[in-house]
């Protein structure tokens, strides 16, 4: 008696087999009905309780594919044979080969209609292209590079670099380090316990300065010069200067707090409600 | 004539030009640009140019593009089939040459389709070139082979396995070919 280790094997190699046999019918146009799908399909059924792990259920459900492609294939080769244009290839092999080239022509010319085409040029093509090679220009013409602008080396001033935009009308840092003192002004004059609330700060007369203000203070918070202190049962959030810059930010866990700046929300504080 | 005569006498002309020459890649002309160029009764426009055409010994032939014709086919089948100018009757093995083919390449595309036909449209390029090489030089059979894929007989894929392609299917009568070889 086979052990169940002998067994798999065995079943293993049988599946493996029924896939190679099904794969040469498919690929090399062989007669479908060589295959026995009946005793093929007995025999993976057969093996089927053996397979527990999941590489053997896929190899018998790639031999039950291969079967199927073949009964596909039988069910092909039984249209063909119905229809008119069926011969049998072995016959109609021999016969190919007793031919000779003649009478294989012979008899190949008379079911050939070949297709009729012309290119031939007209009188108004010729026409048209004369028509278009007068208007067309040289060559050297059409290709000819055209040469970069000079332009003659001078200085810039800074404003005009400002108006361009390629630098801005103050140092970054230089604007940041104003928005801090800035900030700090405000907390002397409105603010309670050192801080301020976050909109009271940020809030301007137009919408484009709020958010250029919400910006610059994302960087002040960022850099150390001030932080955020959030309230989330009471929805309120301020703003506290740092009296120092708080360079050792970067050892602690940073987190990003997104604050919404919204059109509403300017709107509501414009209006004096709470945001 | 009369106005309507007139203006049938002008789609078979503009129908004519549009057949015979060679305007893309391929020859022949699909159906939707019939029906663009002569309008939507081009149906009857080639009707009478294929009249026409019977006593040159020459018709208009409809290749559509599934492989079977459908025996009555529809507007879209109408707009996506191709349409050509081919040869009525026969030709004598003497004028094939005039089509610009050796009797020997000839030969060769007649036994690769039938031997095509016979293997329910699909054989290796391997068996064809064995069946080639019993009656044509070996270093030509492959040179063969890819000049009937180059002029559209046939079609390849990438596991080398051979199909008949457009060419064939506007040019030969697949199963008048294979009655008259087995006649032989």
């Amino acid at each position: 008696m086979q052990s169940k280790k002998e067994r798999e094997k065995t079943g293993r190699e049988k599946l493996q087999r029924i896939i190679n046999t099904c794969k040469s019918v498919e690929e090399r146009s062989l007669d479908p009905f060589l295959i026995d799908v009946k005793t093929n399909i007995n025999e993976v059924k057969e093996y089927f309780p053996e397979w527990t792990i999941p590489e053997d259920l896929c190899l018998d459900a790639e031999t039950i594919h291969h079967v199927a492609s073949v009964v596909k294939l039988q069910g092909e080769w039984v249209k063909h044979r119905s229809t008119s244009l069926y011969t049998d290839p072995f016959l109609l092999e021999e016969k190919l080969t007793r031919l000779t080239k003649t009478e294989i022509i012979e008899t190949f010319v008379k079911a050939w209609h070949p297709i009729i085409e012309l290119e031939q040029i007209t009188l108004q093509s010729l026409a048209e292209a004369t028509t278009y090679w007068l208007n067309l220009l040289p060559i050297d013409e059409r290709w000819k590079e055209n040469p970069p602008n000079e332009v003659e080396i001078g200085s810039a001033t800074r404003e005009e670099l400002v108006q361009e935009r390629i630098l801005r009308d103050k140092a970054f840092s230089e604007e940041l380090e104003n928005f801090w003192q800035e900030l700090k002004n405000r907390v002397q004059e409105k603010g309670e316990n050192g801080r301020i609330h976050y909109w009271d700060f940020v809030g301007a007369e137009t919408y484009e300065e709020t958010v250029h203000r919400a910006f610059m203070t994302s960087f002040l918070i960022t850099y150390g010069y001030a932080t955020l202190e959030i309230y989330p049962l009471e929805e309120e959030t301020f703003i506290k200067p740092h009296e120092k810059l708080e360079t050792n930010m970067s050892k602690k866990q940073l987190v990003s707090i997104p604050i919404a700046v919204s059109v509403e929300d300017w709107m509501k504080w414009k209006r004096g409600e709470p945001v | 004539m009369s106005k309507r005569k007139a203006q049938y006498a002008s789609k078979l002309k503009r129908a004519t030009h549009l057949l015979f020459y060679k305007r893309h890649t391929k020859p022949g002309v699909k159906g939707w640009e019939l029906r663009k160029a002569l309008g939507a009764d081009y149906q009857k426009v080639l009707k009478l140019l294929d009249d026409y055409l019977k006593t040159l010994d020459l018709q208009v032939n409809i290749v559509f593009e599934d492989e079977k014709n459908p025996e009555k086919p529809t507007p879209e089948q109408l707009d996506r089939a191709r349409f050509y100018i081919t040869l009525r009757g026969e030709i004598t093995p003497k004028e094939s040459k005039m089509v610009g083919w050796r009797i020997d390449d000839l030969a060769g595309l007649a036994i690769t389709i039938s031997y095509i036909i016979s293997k329910k449209g699909k054989a290796t390029r391997k068996e064809v070139e064995e069946l080639l090489r019993e009656k044509l030089p070996g270093w030509k059979v492959s040179l063969n082979i890819d000049r009937y894929i180059r002029y559209g007989y046939l079609t390849e894929d990438e596991s080398d396995q051979l199909y008949l392609d457009w060419r064939t299917r506007a040019e030969v009568d697949q199963k008048a070919l294979i009655d008259l070889i087995l006649s032989k």
